[in-house]
């Protein structure tokens, strides 16, 4: 619908690393059996992608999966997809116990850009950002607030957060990227 | 600020990211239970120098709760597991015993 | 005098010099000083004055241990009191100013307190401060608060940034002197990762100063060749100006790092607080050197004999012309020799030992030193400053057997080694007679979560005191670290230094040894908090045994430097005042920070408007431009009300009221919780969760439930919805979503984990609008798309659709008693349908409602809030909601509890409406009181008010209370004393706590 928006509509903040709320995005949570042959055919039909494994985040030519806890994934598709997704994937899964919904609009989604993305996000977030890579998942907390992020590549983090603490983890990640801040180099 | 490794996650979490949830392997009293048992379920909570087993939740993690084998005095971690069982699992056991051969076993 | 010499200085550059004012005078100094030896070199010794006596206070330290020299730092928003000037970088522009003497430094009148001194022992305001009760308000307490504290309060908000860093390593080195860095490289060349951080901007320590080898190289090129190893080495990371704060469990370590504290308003944070977590600690924090007590040891250019030879070597500054050394130990001597390098006098070196017979003093005999083995120190002669010393026998009395005049007087007891980190944790200490000193067992280590040794020592903080030693144990100690946190075994030799010879120190606590009281009256252990061998011996006579306890009485070694030079004295003296060994005695407890740290650091980046997570509803702009009045609800910020120009936030409620129950009210409740319930078990699980029976709802259908604790009190409530066969929608309060969410979560994993459920919490999925009043079908027709009639969707019931282009979920509940609609719509298109609905209604008469409006709404027409009516001690039954509890179920979250005698008990306090007879409204929260008094002489009480409003609907005051018997009494006055003063009381009648359309007409049309 055009007159959708999301919660910051783009807003974006150029410190030594670039942040930038990323606009609307289709989310799905699904919570059934993750080792169910069901869930790896819903999945792969709407995303493309194949089943994340724990801790892990894949993509496929139309979305991305991402392990959230033993029984719940998130689905990443585009905003206008995905009640249809929804539809789509309850349907597939009518036959086993499983829950699809859409979670678009509860959430924010952040870009942090930069070769220091990790660096930011370490300074609000408990998870041990160092060892993150393309394809990997973490959930944790930045500040006081629930918080996922993955890395889209090397210098490409991306951060998704509720979306009523979306101003507060926009403020947080500028605070952290402000120049001058940088920890190393 | 402990670490514990979330069984589910696989993660060494930070106690930021975790909750605490007090004693573990409670049994639950419902309706038709005697006043005694009710109120031991209610309040009366365990509080040892030592071998403990704990209910924690990762809560800003996978939000899933999980169990601790911990020492309360040396803070020591026998193991995390599975919170969908009645008992610690034989390997915990094993694990507090290895250390503690003089422990009574948990009850 | 205290001066800059014409040569030296290790640490600064004269091509760079830095201006500064020390009580508004203008100073210079030069780039690499701190503010300490840029004080000196412009003569500045006395700084400051002591905590109680007022007695004057010169610098006695170089670094964090100083306990004298604090001062109140910058102006405006970078305004700080208390800083330590050993450990403050100098900068060009600072400014600075001395504390806690009035009217001046130099003169100050409190200094009254010294004479009394005889008057004011250990345990004086213990004492003095105790009765009259009535003297505390204008005696006791205006002199204390006149008295307390060192610096000033700042009258400035902060102006600096702050933040945290968690990072994530194997291996942290703490410390970057000679051990540090031996240690660094054992580790650094195990593969693993490394962290090692130095709390001043100079790497090496005290090392370069003591001088020696190593590896056949100058210390001072070793370090430079160490330095270029580590850093060409990607696993290390060097970091300068970060103290290790402090050891927690689990290999918790926190490091404070000054990144701007000597460049202020630079634009980066002034300091960093990194939050590390590694699976091992080097602790290479070195060693402190002891004063040593001897009457008027305390007198400015008295000072620690490290401190002087760091402050010639280091930074070219002399602290006098004339230094006598006084030592029990070999190591002073290298403050005689470093003196007389640079062309200073030292007229005497005291020892106090019975001969001197070491390599260090032989080599003072030779450079032409006067030694005198087997002397002490009778009495410091001065006031201000250091005038001459009376020299006696340690082992007499005191008599003066000679007066030397000097300048300055170096003293050492000794060196303590640094182990603050390694107890912080738990790691146990033990007594090393041969050092006199107390020093980590390696054998009880701090232990982590696997149960192994996580801390581990290097160097002087291991009680490793030559060059040789602590190289060696430093390397191992890395080595040790490196490989329990998985690094590769190093097989590289470490760095070596040739042993010394050094004669035994010898223990001296007190000088001479059979100093009497007089002078035992002069002899300071602690410096800032003016505690004296005299209080110690007093505190032990009175039968404080516990040096914990004798502490806390003398308050030796609780000022601002924790007792870095005056525990170990003090222990000393307190234990051969009780007549037990020193390890008998035992140390007082170490607790993080080491030294102090900003209250910034620890706040980090939750400060203006990130102190906290404020929530935001997709209208939260529109309430904000509209000028809403906000209140938290939670962490949720809710409209109060619109208050118009002109109108009073009062005003604007009851506008509010009467419009939406005559035309039509907006409200925004988007904040309420949604969670769906899902699975084949789901029904069953709903009956658990909530009193009422959820499985039989019809699908379409609504239900107001109840959701209690297994204590049995009310915990929740809101609306349920059956969505289809499997599928619950939960309503929960504002503030409840996420704990109801993590509740629901947690009997589903923890107790019923074989009932097939699944719960996700949408909440925020949704913006949620309620349109309430006469004309709220009247908009939604208008707007077109569903039927929203009574026939196709009446009360109680929901039904997916369109409401206008909006795809909707539309619920037909009230919480107003007005014909009531709550629409849902995707949270992006909220603002969107939000704006519809007020251009729509414009003709209807729309106007948006807050939660005040909100509130008197459901009050009138008696509904229950949580957190208004019930506060974790009510049960439904209290609030006449029996109606919602389900008789049929065998069980549910709170029933058995709701069984037990204290919740059947018919006295329990429970909800009736209440009319005052005068029509006024009844504060909140009062009390009604009843026949008679309890055994406190106070008035029994039988009920209190949980809500209370004017009704505009009504125009009377209006409420809700809890009233012992009260269903029984309906019709009956009963009494609610003010408590304004007034001493009036306020009668009210019992009455029907629905005050507002009784039969529910207005809701069900």
């Amino acid at each position: 619908m055009s007159n959708a928006v999301s919660a910051l509509q783009g807003a974006s903040f150029d410190g030594y690393c670039k942040v930038e709320e990323a606009g609307l995005t289709g989310m799905i949570t699904l919570r059934g059996e993750l080792a169910s042959a069901g869930v790896a055919k819903a999945v792969k039909a709407v995303t493309g992608a194949a089943m994340p494994g724990q801790g892990q985040i894949t993509e496929g030519a139309k979305g991305r999966a991402g392990w959230m806890s033993p029984d719940e994934l998130l689905l990443i598709v585009d905003h206008a997809d995905a009640p249809a997704v929804v539809q789509a994937a309850s349907t597939s899964l009518a036959g086993e116990h499983a829950l699809v919904v859409n979670v678009s609009d509860a959430r924010a989604v952040f870009r942090v850009k930069g070769a220091a993305c990790r660096e930011v996000i370490a300074k609000l977030a408990p998870a041990d950002t160092s060892v993150m890579q393309p394809g990997m998942l973490r959930r944790t907390r930045i500040a006081q607030i629930p918080a996922a992020f993955y890395l889209e590549d090397d210098e490409t983090a991306v951060l998704v957060c509720f979306r009523s603490v979306a101003q507060y983890a926009f403020d947080l990640l500028k605070d952290a990227a402000k120049p001058g801040g940088e920890v190393f180099g | 600020m402990l670490i514990l490794e979330c069984p589910y996650c696989g993660v060494m979490a930070d106690e930021t990211d975790l909750h605490g949830g007090g004693e573990a392997h409670l049994k639950r009293f419902g309706p038709g239970s005697s006043d005694d048992d009710f109120e031991t379920y209610l309040f009366h909570r365990k509080n040892p120098k030592g071998v403990h087993f704990e209910r924690w939740r990762h809560v800003s993690g996978c939000g899933k709760w999980f169990h601790a084998a911990r020492n309360t005095m040396t803070l020591e971690v026998y193991g995390t597991y599975s919170a969908q069982t009645t008992e610690p699992p034989k390997a915990i056991v094993n694990a507090v015993k290895k250390k503690h051969p003089e422990w009574e076993g948990w009850t | 005098m205290s001066t800059r010499l014409a040569q030296g200085g290790r640490l600064i550059d004269r091509s760079k010099p830095k201006n500064f004012t020390f009580n508004g005078k203008r100073m210079k100094g030069y780039e690499g000083d701190t503010l300490a030896a840029a004080l000196l070199g412009e003569n500045q010794m006395l700084v400051g004055r002591s905590f109680k006596y007022h007695r004057p206070r010169g610098i006695v330290a170089s670094g964090a241990e100083e306990p004298n020299a604090l001062v109140n730092m910058g102006q405006g928003g970078r305004f700080e009191p208390n800083q330590r000037v050993t450990t403050t970088e100098l900068f060009d522009g600072l400014t600075c100013t001395s504390q806690n003497h009035w009217p001046s430094l130099e003169f100050d009148v409190g200094v009254v307190n010294n004479y009394a001194a005889r008057f004011l022992p250990a345990g004086f305001y213990y004492k003095t401060f105790m009765a009259p009760a009535a003297a505390w308000k204008h005696v006791f307490e205006p002199i204390v608060r006149q008295s307390a504290g060192l610096g000033k309060v700042p009258t400035e908000a902060d102006v600096d940034r702050y933040e945290h860093f968690y990072y994530h390593t194997d291996v942290v080195v703490i410390g970057g002197g000679v051990a540090g860095l031996a240690a660094a490289l054992a580790a650094g060349r195990s593969g693993a990762k490394v962290l090692v951080m130095e709390q001043t901007h100079h790497w090496g320590g005290r090392a370069p100063v003591d001088g020696g080898e190593i590896d056949g190289q100058s210390v001072e090129d070793w370090i430079a060749a160490t330095l270029a190893e580590l850093e060409g080495m990607e696993n290390v990371t060097l970091r300068t100006r970060m103290m290790g704060s402090g050891v927690y469990d689990h290999g918790y370590v926190l490091g404070y790092e000054r990144v701007a504290d000597h460049t202020p308003g630079d634009g980066r944070p002034r300091h960093r607080l990194w939050r590390i977590r590694t699976k091992q600690i080097v602790t290479a924090t070195g060693a402190i050197e002891r004063p040593l007590s001897f009457a008027g040891n305390d007198i400015p250019g008295v000072m620690l004999a490290s401190a002087v030879r760091d402050y010639v070597v280091n930074w070219g500054v002399s602290i006098g012309d004339r230094t006598v050394v006084v030592t029990n130990n070999d190591d002073a001597y290298r403050t005689a020799l470093a003196l007389k390098e640079a062309g200073l006098e030292v007229p005497v070196i005291l020892d106090a030992r019975d001969e001197a017979t070491g390599p260090l003093a032989e080599a003072a005999r030779d450079a032409g030193i006067r030694v005198e083995p087997g002397r002490a120190i009778a009495k410091v002669n001065g006031g201000k400053r250091v005038t001459g010393v009376s020299i006696c026998l340690q082992a007499g009395e005191g008599a003066a057997l000679e007066e030397i005049p000097c300048d300055a007087v170096a003293m050492s007891g000794g060196w303590s080694p640094v182990v603050h980190l390694w107890s912080h944790c738990g790691g146990k200490l033990i007594w090393d007679e041969a050092q006199a000193h107390f020093r980590p067992d390696p054998d009880r280590a701090p232990t982590g979560h696997d149960g192994e040794a996580f801390v581990v020592t290097a160097g002087a903080a291991s009680g490793a005191m030559s060059l040789a030693d602590t190289l060696e144990n430093a390397y191992e100690a890395g080595k040790t670290a490196a490989k329990a946190a998985g690094g590769k075994a190093v097989r590289k030799a470490g760095p070596k230094a040739e042993a010394e010879e050094a004669q035994p120190m010898a223990p001296v606590w007190i000088m001479p040894q059979g100093a009497g009281p007089q002078k035992r009256m002069k002899m300071w252990l602690d410096y800032q908090n003016d505690v004296k061998v005299s209080d110690v011996q007093l505190a032990a006579r009175e039968g404080y045994e516990s040096v914990e306890h004798t502490k806390r009485y003398t308050t030796l070694g609780m000022a601002t430097d924790q007792g870095k030079l005056s525990n170990i004295n003090g222990l000393a003296v307190l234990s051969d005042a009780l007549g037990q060994p020193i390890p008998a005695t035992g140390t007082t407890t170490f607790r993080p920070p080491y030294t102090p740290i900003s209250f910034g650091a620890i706040a980090g980046e939750a400060r203006h408007e990130i102190f906290q997570p404020i929530r935001r509803t997709p209208m939260h702009q529109w309430h904000e431009e509209a000028g809403a009045y906000m209140e938290p609800v939670g962490h949720w910020r809710r409209p109060y009300c619109y208050a118009k120009p002109g109108e009073t936030n009062e005003q604007a409620v009851h506008r509010e009221v009467l419009n939406t129950r005559e035309r039509l009210g907006l409200l925004d409740a988007s904040t309420l919780g949604k969670l769906i319930v899902k699975g084949p078990d789901a029904g069953k699980f709903m009956d658990m969760m909530y009193t009422n029976m959820m499985s039989t709802l019809a699908v379409g259908k609504c239900r107001y439930g109840l959701m209690c604790t297994e204590n049995g009190f009310l915990s929740d409530d809101g609306v349920v919805a059956r969505i289809d066969e499997d599928t619950w929608l939960c309503h929960t309060t504002s503030g409840g979503a996420d704990r109801i969410h993590a509740w629901m979560e947690e009997w589903l994993q923890t107790e019923w984990w074989d009932w097939k459920v699944y719960v996700a919490n949408v909440t925020e999925q949704f913006a949620q609008v309620a349109v309430v009043g006469p004309n709220a079908r009247k908009l939604l027709e208008k707007l077109g798309g569903m039927n929203v009639s009574k026939e196709t969707l009446p009360f109680m019931q929901w039904a997916d659709g369109k409401i206008g282009d909006f795809d909707a979920r539309v619920y037909r509940i009230s919480f107003s008693g007005e014909l009531s609609y709550e629409i849902a719509v995707p949270a992006s298109q909220g603002r969107a349908f939000w704006d519809t609905l007020l251009e729509a209604g414009e003709e209807l008469g729309v106007m948006p409602y807050g939660t005040e409006c909100l509130h008197i709404m459901r009050a009138e027409k008696g509904f229950i809030m949580i957190g208004d009516e019930t506060d974790g001690t009510v049960i439904p039954q209290d609030l006449g909601l029996n109606w919602a509890i389900s008789k049929k179920k065998e069980d549910f979250l709170g029933k058995r509890a709701q069984l037990r005698s204290h919740m059947t008990d018919p006295a329990r306090w429970k909800l009736v409406g209440l009319e005052t007879l005068d029509g006024s409204v009844l504060p909140d929260g009062a009390y009604a009181v009843g026949e008679g008094d309890n055994v406190h002489g106070q008035r029994n009480m039988i009920g209190r008010v949980t809500s209370t409003y004017y009704s505009p609907t009504l125009k009377k005051g209006i409420a809700m209370g809890l009233i012992k018997h009260g269903p029984d009494r309906m019709g009956e006055v009963v009494d609610f004393p003010t408590v304004d003063g007034s001493n009036t009381v306020i009668k009210a009648r019992i009455c029907d706590p629905v005050f507002y359309d009784k039969d529910g007409e207005k809701q069900n049309v």
